[in-house]
């Protein structure tokens, strides 16, 4: 390709411990374990604080409301909240994303209404928003499929001279997936403006990360494509931010893709049919909310004395409202036209689905179907 | 989003000349990535060797390697990669060196290629190309020459259509190219070579049409891509013992025109479907039955399938044994209790 850049030498691996920003007592870190980034300015710190606090509610009413039936089925990022929202914060509203299942509070950090995140989850339609309007694709299920969408979109945008970057998540699984290795690989090799965030949340599904990998760490795995890796605590938001922002920048400007594994932990079960007492022990499960990513956030701005009682007050306001929100539009029933099953097979109409249209027409006028809408929930 | 169509005119029409099914690929997608920037093609060893089958020759000099080039050489990420670039407005044409190595695409075409439109009530659409050199008859090595067709067509989501000659080549490839939905766009190898005088551009029917393409009274003979040139064949040599056989070339597998074909059995009254591909639960027991199903009273005759034999593709030495043959095709017509 004649979209050539100078040439970033990645033959360094990234670093054994993860880099952090902050540590666990909130406090900043200095000297090499920051990888020579600089905590980002406090405002920005409180707005990324305030994320994080609507969206763990968010996430904490959405389990509720999926214990209550009302969803079919929920993958919470309880505990992933830097690794989520520190990333996504650091694109813009033109840059694309392209989530997994679990990443519907880096949808909400879009500004994508609950009710049309959780369309798919409570089964009405595979996906409820505009992808276009922001920028985020549909939610992948099946694992790392979505990293080689964001590749393609990201060098059709640079083949088009806009200045657009890519973001996606995979989960330290999904790094054991062939279209991961496609996907880092073609972005190496042309060079595309795409940031790959793995979020390894120790478990896929059951399994630990010593059972899907015999790498150090998941951002080695970058050496081996030619682009840079980074492995960062993913519990510091500030870290994740930073690092992200400058991979999005470098991007942007054409220096090529670059990966990010966030070390981090799923405090919740893998989705609501998961029993994680099988695989892990409550121990390490209190190890690990002992590092939560807000109160890590929270204790550093605290001691700064950025975040006064009336910010703390206006944010769980904010969050309860939204929290609200939510329940009322997963308490009302959704309308759905069965006959609308037909409509986004082809463009163009089809003879074969315009018959079962009006079969399936005939049969609900019939009253075939009286009263059994919505039942299989 | 800036995508600009630089022109949408017809190219000026050509003498008639003798051109190779590959040759009118060629040309039509040299003509589609002249008529519309937002054409891309990619795929392996499409560029400066222009194609395993010479399909993409010359096109890299003429457009550049921003418009067409060698991917690196994984299909999962070919296709992959496509959805991407569909959803940012360009129109990858994409080749998949040989059928056998779509499989590990087979994810990607599934799960996202075909769903997209509907996952997200058509506010996503791809409008790409797949293109899949297939079946047998070259004295392909192993896994150079199957017939994948059926995993395609019975993914709803996905158009498949596979021309059996070079104008429909042309004219389908073109109409493919411009279909806002995915296209599974099938190339018979054994036919890449066959010749046809033509003066381009050409439009043949419209790419979901089935034709009709030799007209008789008493037998329908129902084939695609390469097996229907084995139907012409049958059907002259069944002509030298009285028989009048219409053959129809589908054209188009996904979607099936049932207008077409049901207007020529009911015609005939007698209906056989010949492929490549393993007849158990292949694209034959599709036809079969959708040909039963909506024209049984005017059937005189169960509708046969005249298919591989149930097993692996063979080896090149021995893959003759497996194609079906114009002799194969008579003798099943000759099960048929013929006076009743
Ligand atoms: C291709 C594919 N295989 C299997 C699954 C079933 N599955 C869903 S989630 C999951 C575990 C994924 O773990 P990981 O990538 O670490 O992501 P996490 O769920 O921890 O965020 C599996 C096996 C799937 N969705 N897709």
């Amino acid at each position: 390709m004649s979209l050539n850049v100078e040439h970033v030498s990645t033959r360094t691996l990234p670093s054994e411990k993860p880099l952090r920003l902050l540590d666990n007592a909130g406090h900043a870190v200095t000297g090499a374990a920051t990888g020579g980034f600089g905590l980002p300015d406090t405002e920005t710190l409180l707005g990324l604080y305030r994320k994080m606090v609507v969206a763990r509610r968010f996430d904490v009413q959405v389990t509720a409301l999926t214990k209550q039936g009302r969803l079919a089925t929920y993958p919470s990022a309880y505990g992933q909240e830097a690794c989520e929202i520190g990333s996504v914060a650091a694109l813009t509203a033109a840059d694309w994303l392209f989530p997994t299942y679990r990443d519907t509070i880096a949808l909400l950090t879009r500004g994508i209404e609950p009710a049309d995140i959780l369309q798919s989850f409570r089964g009405d339609w595979h996906n409820g928003y505009d992808q276009h309007a922001h920028r985020t694709a549909a939610q992948a299920t099946p694992l790392a499929t979505q990293a080689l969408h964001a590749v393609g979109l990201s060098h059709a945008a640079r083949l088009r001279r806009d200045p657009i970057v890519a973001l996606t998540f995979l989960g330290d699984g999904a790094t054991s997936e062939g279209d991961t290795h496609e996907a880092f690989n073609f972005a190496a090799v042309w060079q595309t403006p795409t940031v790959f965030v793995v979020q390894n949340n120790q478990f896929a599904i059951s399994v630990p990360l010593e059972r899907q990998t015999r790498a150090a760490t998941l951002a080695d795995k970058a050496v081996g494509y030619g682009m840079p890796g980074y492995h960062v605590d993913g519990n510091d938001i500030a870290a994740m931010y930073a690092v992200t922002r400058a991979a999005v920048d470098r991007a942007r400007e054409g220096g090529g893709p670059t990966l990010i594994e966030g070390v981090t932990y799923r405090i919740e079960a893998h989705t609501n049919s998961d029993d994680p007492t099988r695989y892990r022990t409550a121990r390490d499960v209190e190890h690990w909310k002992r590092r939560d990513p807000i109160e890590r956030l929270e204790k550093y701005l605290v001691s700064e004395g950025a975040l006064t009682e009336a910010m703390r007050t206006e944010i769980a306001d904010a969050a309860e409202a939204l929290a609200a929100r939510t329940r009322e539009v997963m308490t009302t029933e959704a309308e759905l036209d069965p006959l609308e099953l037909f409509d986004h097979v082809y463009g163009r109409e089809r003879s074969a689905l315009v018959e079962q249209r009006s079969a399936l027409e005939a049969e609900l006028a019939a009253g075939a179907f009286a009263g059994h809408q919505g039942a299989a929930r | 989003m800036t995508a600009t169509v630089t022109s949408n005119a017809p190219a000026e029409a050509s003498a008639p000349t003798q051109l190779t099914m590959a040759g009118a690929l060629n040309a039509a997608l040299r003509d589609a990535m002249a008529a519309d920037d937002r054409v891309v093609v990619y795929g392996e060893d499409v560029g400066p060797l222009g194609g395993v089958f010479r399909v993409t020759e010359g096109l890299q000099a003429e457009f550049g390697d921003e418009r067409i080039w060698d991917s690196p050489l994984a299909e999962s990420g070919i296709v992959g990669t496509a959805v991407g670039m569909a959803m940012y407005g360009m129109r990858p044409v994409v080749e998949m060196q040989f059928d056998a190595f779509s499989y590990p695409a087979f994810e990607q075409m599934v799960s996202h290629v075909a769903k997209m439109r509907n996952r997200t009530k058509g506010r996503v659409t791809l409008p790409m190309v797949v293109r899949i050199p297939c079946a047998g008859a070259i004295g392909g090595v192993e896994h150079h020459s199957d017939s994948s067709e059926s995993y395609w067509a019975s993914t709803p989501g996905l158009t498949v259509v596979m021309p059996s000659n070079p104008a429909d080549a042309y004219s389908m490839l073109r109409e493919a190219i411009e279909s806002d939905d995915p296209v599974v766009f099938m190339e018979p190898k054994s036919r890449y070579w066959s010749k046809a005088p033509l003066a381009l551009p050409v439009t043949t029917a419209p790419m979901d049409r089935a034709e009709v393409v030799r007209e008789g009274t008493d037998v329908t003979l129902i084939g695609y891509g390469p097996t229907v040139r084995t139907a012409l064949e049958a059907a002259d040599a069944a002509a030298d013992e009285g028989l009048s056989i219409e053959v129809v070339d589908l054209r188009s597998l996904s979607p099936f025109d049932d207008a077409t074909v049901g207007a020529s059995v009911r015609k005939t009254s007698r209906a056989a479907v010949i492929h490549e591909a393993a007849q158990f639960g292949g694209y034959g027991a599709e036809v079969a039955a959708r040909v039963t199903e909506r024209n049984f009273h005017h059937l005189a005759a169960p509708v046969l399938r005249i298919a591989g034999f149930d097993i692996p593709f063979p080896s090149p030495k021995l893959e003759e044994y497996h194609l079906p043959t114009p002799d194969r095709v008579l003798a099943a017509l000759d099960t048929w209790e013929w006076d009743a």
